[in-house]
C-alpha cells in the first residue's frame, strides 16, 4: 500500500495536515518528555546515594544519619561475628577507619583485607549501621571507588589479573 | 599449530573485512553490480574464517592447552567437559571473539538471504556490517588476542571464576550477544538506507523479521540473565537496576519501539525518518552497552577486573559508529521522500504514542545509568543510582503506556473508534479490577501496590485474550468456522497478543514480589525457620566433593503450612584452584512460587541460613519465555517468508491488522 492511495485528501490541504500532524506529535512527545524530566529531576533529589571513603567523611562532614555509601578495605583482625547473624568490621582507607554493624549474611567474597562496599547509614563518631554489603563475582575485582580512595590516601598497590567480565 | 591456525584466520578474516566494506561502496558509487556484489562472498568467506578461528579456540580449551594464555587463565583441567567448553567465552578475549562470531554470522545470513533484499540495500547493508566487523576484528587482534602463546606452557590451568562454572554461563551470553549483535544488522539497513537515499515500506518488511530475531534473543538473553543472577547469587534478587543489566535493558527497550515504529512503516509508509534514527539509536545503545561493560567505568555487581586501555578503544568505535551513522543521517535524512498520513485516532497513532513512551522509558534508564559517571567528571563527586531512583522514574512512565495497550492494540488501522476500542476493553478491565479488589481484602494490610500490578499484568492477559477470541469469534457462526479462522490468523497476530500477554505475566511476577518474605538464623541440626508460608528443618550438613571444587552440604526438610514438599539442599563450595569460595542456593519450585534457601557461614555449632518465599516469581520469567514465542511466531509470518523484491503486498485481501 503507498500513501497515495491511503489518503483522499488534496494536496492543499495535505501540506496542512502534515504540519498540524508533525506539531501534534513534537507536542505529545515534549510533553511526555517534559514529565519524565520533571520525574528524574525530582528524583535526583532524594534516590541518590553518595559515596565516600572513611577519610572523605570526616573531611567533607557528613551529618550523622545520612544514607550513603561506604567503601575501603576491611582492616585486618577488624572482623567480629555475632551473636547470631551480627556482624561488625572496620572500613579502612589505611589512613581512617570507620566501625561498621551489619545484620545479614556476608557475600562469599568478604574477606579481611580485601576491598568492600556497603550501604547503609552513617551514625556519626566514626560509626556505620549497612543494611548491604555488595557482592563481587571476581576475587581481582576492586570497585572503581575503592580504588580511587586507596589512591587518595597513597594504599593503591594495584590490581594483578585479568579475568574478564562474562556477564555483560 | 590449532593456535596458530586460529590466530592466522582470524588476521585472515580483518583483511577480508576489509574488502567487505569497501568495495560494495565502490561498486554502489560506480553502479557496477559486479563489484557491489562482492560483500556477499566476502561476507560468507569472512564468517567462515571466524568460524574456523572460534573452533580453534573451542579445541584449544577442550583439550586443555595451557600454553595458549587464555585458556591459562580462565581453565582447569579438573574442569567438567561443558565448563571447559564454555570457558571459552567466560572472559574477555573469548566473549569478544564469540560477539565477533555471531556478527560475522549475521553477514552470511544477509548474503544468503538474496532472494529477499533489494541489491542496492543488501550491498549497502553488507558493507556497513563489514565495517562493524573491521573495527570489532581490529579490537580483538590488537587488545586481546585470545591467541597469545605462553613460553614455557604451565602445567595447570588457573580455574575459570566459579561462579561462572555454570550452565547459566553456556545459555545466557550466545542468547543475549545474538540479541545485541543483531540489532547491528538494523543498523546496517538503516546506514545503507541513507546512503542509497531511498526508502520505504519494503524496506521494512526487509528490517523486520532482523529486527524481530535480535529482540527475541535480547528478551530470552535478559531473561536467563536474571534467572541466574537470581540462582547463583545467593541472594534472591533478580534484578538491581545495574549499570551491566541496565546496559542490555537500554537496547531492548529501544528495539522494542522499532518492532512497534516497523509495523508502521510498513503498513502505513509513514515514520520513516524516526525508523531510521531509532535503528541506528538502537545499535548504538548495544555498543554503549559493550562499553559499559568492558571498560569497567561503571561500578556494577556484575563487574569483573576491567582493563582501561581497552575500554578507550571501544569508546573510539561507539564514537565512530554513533558519531559517524548520525552525521549521515543529518545530511541524508532530509532526501527521504516524505511518508503517508494518517489519523489521530488510528492504530498508527497508538504506535506513535507506544514509541513516545518506550522512548522516554528508554531515556529514564540512560539517565540513571551514565549520570554517576557525568557527574563525577563534572563535580568528582562519586554517587549511586540504585532501585529507588529508577522506580520514582522509570515505572510512572511505563504505568500509563501499558494501560493504555489493550486499547491501542484493538484499534483499527487508518481511522479507528476509541470509544469502541475502550468498549472492547472493558470486560478485561472490569476484570482485573475485580481481580484487585479481591486481593485488596484479602490481603489486607499487606503492600497496596501489590494488588493494583497484578490486577495491571491481568488487564494485560486478558486484554490480548479477548482481542484475540474476538477476531475469531466474530461473524464466525460455530466450532468449524472459528477453527479456520483461528487457523486463517496471520501468525503475526498470536504473536502480537502473545508478546502483550507475556507482558503481563512478567508484572503479576514483579508486583508478586512485594508478598515475598525473608528469614535469617543460625541453626543447628533439627532447628527450623520460617518464611512466609514455607518452614525449613536443618537435617544435616555433610562435606561432598566435586570434580573441582569441595563442598558443604545441608540438607533441609520444607513444609509449605501442613504439606511437606521435597527436601531442599543448599551448599558452599570451595574451588580449589582458586580457592575461592561460593554458595549454591537451594531452590524448590512449588507451582508458580518458589522457596529458596541459602547458607551463609558456620558459626559456633550452628549454620547460618537464609530462607526466603517467592510468590509467583516464576511468572517473571515466564512471561518473559511467552514473550519471546510471541517474537518467534511473528518472525514466521508467511509475509516475511514470502517477501520479495519490488512486489507490493496484495491489496485485495484485507490483512487482519496486526
Amino acid at each position: 500500500m503507498t500513501a497515495a492511495q491511503t489518503t483522499p485528501l488534496q494536496p492543499a490541504k495535505r501540506r496542512v495536515s502534515r504540519k498540524q500532524r508533525r506539531l501534534a506529535i513534537i507536542a505529545a512527545a515534549g510533553t511526555v518528555l517534559a514529565l519524565a524530566a520533571g520525574l528524574v529531576l525530582f528524583a535526583m533529589r532524594d534516590t541518590i546515594v553518595f559515596f565516600y571513603g572513611p577519610t572523605e567523611i570526616a573531611e567533607k562532614g557528613v551529618a550523622p544519619g545520612t544514607r550513603m555509601r561506604l567503601g575501603g578495605l576491611v582492616e585486618a583482625g577488624s572482623v567480629q561475628r555475632g551473636p547470631g547473624h551480627r556482624v561488625a568490621f572496620a572500613v579502612t582507607d589505611g589512613k581512617t577507619a570507620v566501625k561498621v554493624s551489619y545484620d545479614g549474611l556476608l557475600p562469599d567474597l568478604f574477606r579481611e583485607g580485601q576491598g568492600v562496599v556497603t550501604e547503609g547509614v552513617f551514625e556519626g563518631a566514626g560509626r556505620f549501621r549497612a543494611d548491604s554489603v555488595l557482592a563481587k563475582h571476581d576475587e581481582t575485582y576492586m570497585p572503581r571507588e575503592v580504588a580511587d580512595t586507596l589512591k587518595k590516601q597513597g594504599h593503591w598497590q594495584g590490581e594483578t589479573g585479568a579475568a574478564a567480565p562474562a556477564r555483560p | 599449530m590449532i593456535v596458530e591456525i586460529g590466530h592466522y584466520a582470524l588476521a585472515l578474516a580483518l583483511g577480508v573485512s576489509v574488502i567487505q566494506a569497501l568495495v560494495p561502496l565502490w561498486g554502489l558509487s560506480r553502479q557496477d553490480r559486479a563489484l557491489a556484489s562482492v560483500g556477499a562472498s566476502a561476507a560468507l568467506i569472512s564468517f567462515a574464517l571466524v568460524a574456523l578461528a572460534f573452533a580453534c579456540l573451542v579445541a584449544s580449551y577442550v583439550r586443555s592447552d595451557f600454553s595458549v594464555a587464555n585458556v591459562f587463565e580462565n581453565s582447569h583441567s579438573a574442569q567438567p567437559l561443558i565448563y571447559k567448553f564454555t570457558s571459552v567465552w567466560g572472559n574477555h578475549e573469548g566473549s569478544l571473539l564469540l560477539w565477533v562470531f555471531i556478527l560475522t554470522l549475521f553477514g552470511a545470513l544477509v548474503a544468503l538471504s538474496r532472494r529477499s533484499l533489494p541489491p542496492r540495500l543488501r550491498a549497502g547493508a553488507l558493507a556497513t556490517q563489514g565495517l562493524v566487523a573491521v573495527a570489532f576484528l581490529a579490537f580483538t587482534l590488537l587488545t586481546s588476542n585470545p591467541f597469545r602463546r605462553l613460553s614455557p606452557a604451565p602445567a595447570e590451568g588457573q580455574d575459570l571464576n566459579p561462579i561462572l562454572q555454570d550452565l547459566g554461563l553456556a545459555i545466557h551470553p550466545p542468547l543475549l550477544y545474538v540479541g545485541y549483535v543483531g540489532f547491528s544488522m538494523t543498523y546496517a539497513f538503516a546506514v545503507a538506507a541513507l546512503i542509497d537515499g531511498r526508502i520505504d515500506a519494503m524496506w521494512a518488511r526487509a528490517v523486520r523479521p532482523w529486527t524481530l530475531l535480535a529482540w527475541t534473543f535480547l528478551t530470552l538473553g535478559i531473561a536467563m540473565g536474571s534467572y541466574w543472577a537470581y540462582y547463583e547469587l545467593g541472594w534472591g534478587g533478580w534484578w538491581f537496576w545495574d549499570p551491566v543489566e541496565n546496559a542490555s535493558f537500554m537496547p531492548w527497550l529501544a528495539g522494542t519501539a522499532l518492532i512497534h515504529s516497523l509495523v508502521v512503516m510498513e503498513k502505513r509508509d509513514a515514520l520513516k525518518v524516526w525508523t531510521i534514527l531509532l535503528a541506528i539509536l538502537t545499535f548504538s545503545l548495544s555498543l554503549l552497552g559493550t562499553f559499559v561493560v568492558r571498560s569497567g567505568v561503571l561500578t556494577s555487581v556484575h563487574s569483573f577486573a576491567s582493563d582501561p586501555a581497552r575500554g578507550l578503544f571501544i569508546l573510539l568505535i561507539l564514537v565512530f559508529f554513533v558519531g559517524g551513522s548520525l552525521a549521515l543521517f543529518a545530511w541524508r535524512a532530509p532526501l527521504l521522500r516524505q511518508g503517508g498520513l494518517f489519523a489521530p485516532i488510528s492504530r498508527e497513532s497508538a504506535l506513535v504514542v507506544n514509541n513516545i513512551f518506550l522512548a522516554t522509558a528508554c531515556a529514564t534508564v540512560f539517565v540513571g545509568t551514565l549520570y554517576p559517571l557525568a557527574l563525577e567528571m563534572l563535580t568528582g563527586d562519586k554517587i549511586s543510582v540504585g532501585a529507588p531512583f529508577f522506580n520514582a522514574t522509570f515505572v510512572p512512565v511505563v504505568v500509563p503506556l501499558l494501560l493504555f495497550l489493550p486499547i491501542g492494540q484493538s484499534l483499527a488501522w487508518k481511522r479507528g473508534d476509541l470509544l469502541g476500542a475502550a468498549q472492547r476493553n472493558l470486560a478485561a478491565c472490569g476484570l482485573a479490577v475485580l481481580a484487585a479488589l479481591a486481593l485488596i481484602a484479602f490481603t489486607r494490610g499487606g503492600p497496596v501496590l501489590a494488588p493494583l500490578g497484578v490486577g495491571l499484568g491481568l488487564f494485560l492477559v486478558l486484554g490480548a485474550g479477548f482481542d484475540l477470541g474476538e477476531r475469531i469469534v466474530a461473524r464466525a457462526s460455530g466450532w468449524p468456522a472459528m477453527l479456520s479462522r483461528a487457523r486463517g490468523l496471520p501468525r503475526s497476530a498470536w504473536g502480537t497478543a502473545l508478546a502483550h500477554a507475556g507482558i503481563g505475566l512478567s508484572i503479576i511476577g514483579i508486583a508478586a514480589a512485594a508478598w515475598s518474605s525473608e528469614a535469617i538464623a543460625v541453626l543447628k541440626p533439627g532447628e527450623r525457620l520460617t518464611a512466609g508460608r514455607y518452614t525449613v528443618v536443618l537435617e544435616s550438613v555433610v562435606p561432598r566433593t566435586g570434580p573441582n571444587f569441595r563442598a558443604e552440604v545441608a540438607r533441609f526438610q520444607l513444609f509449605a503450612g501442613d504439606r511437606e514438599l521435597a527436601p531442599v539442599e543448599a551448599s558452599k563450595r570451595v574451588y580449589t584452584a582458586r580457592s575461592m569460595p561460593t554458595t549454591e542456593a537451594g531452590i524448590r519450585t512449588d507451582w508458580l512460587s518458589q522457596a529458596y534457601v541459602s547458607l551463609g557461614e558456620a558459626q559456633g555449632d550452628g549454620l547460618a541460613v537464609r530462607l526466603y518465599d517467592k510468590p509467583l516469581i516464576l511468572l517473571i520469567w515466564i512471561g518473559a519465555l511467552v514473550m519471546a514465542i510471541g517474537g518467534t511466531l511473528s518472525l514466521t509470518d508467511r509475509r516475511f517468508r514470502l517477501a520479495a523484491p519490488r512486489r507490493a503486498a496484495p491489496l485485495a485481501a484485507p490483512q487482519p491488522a496486526e
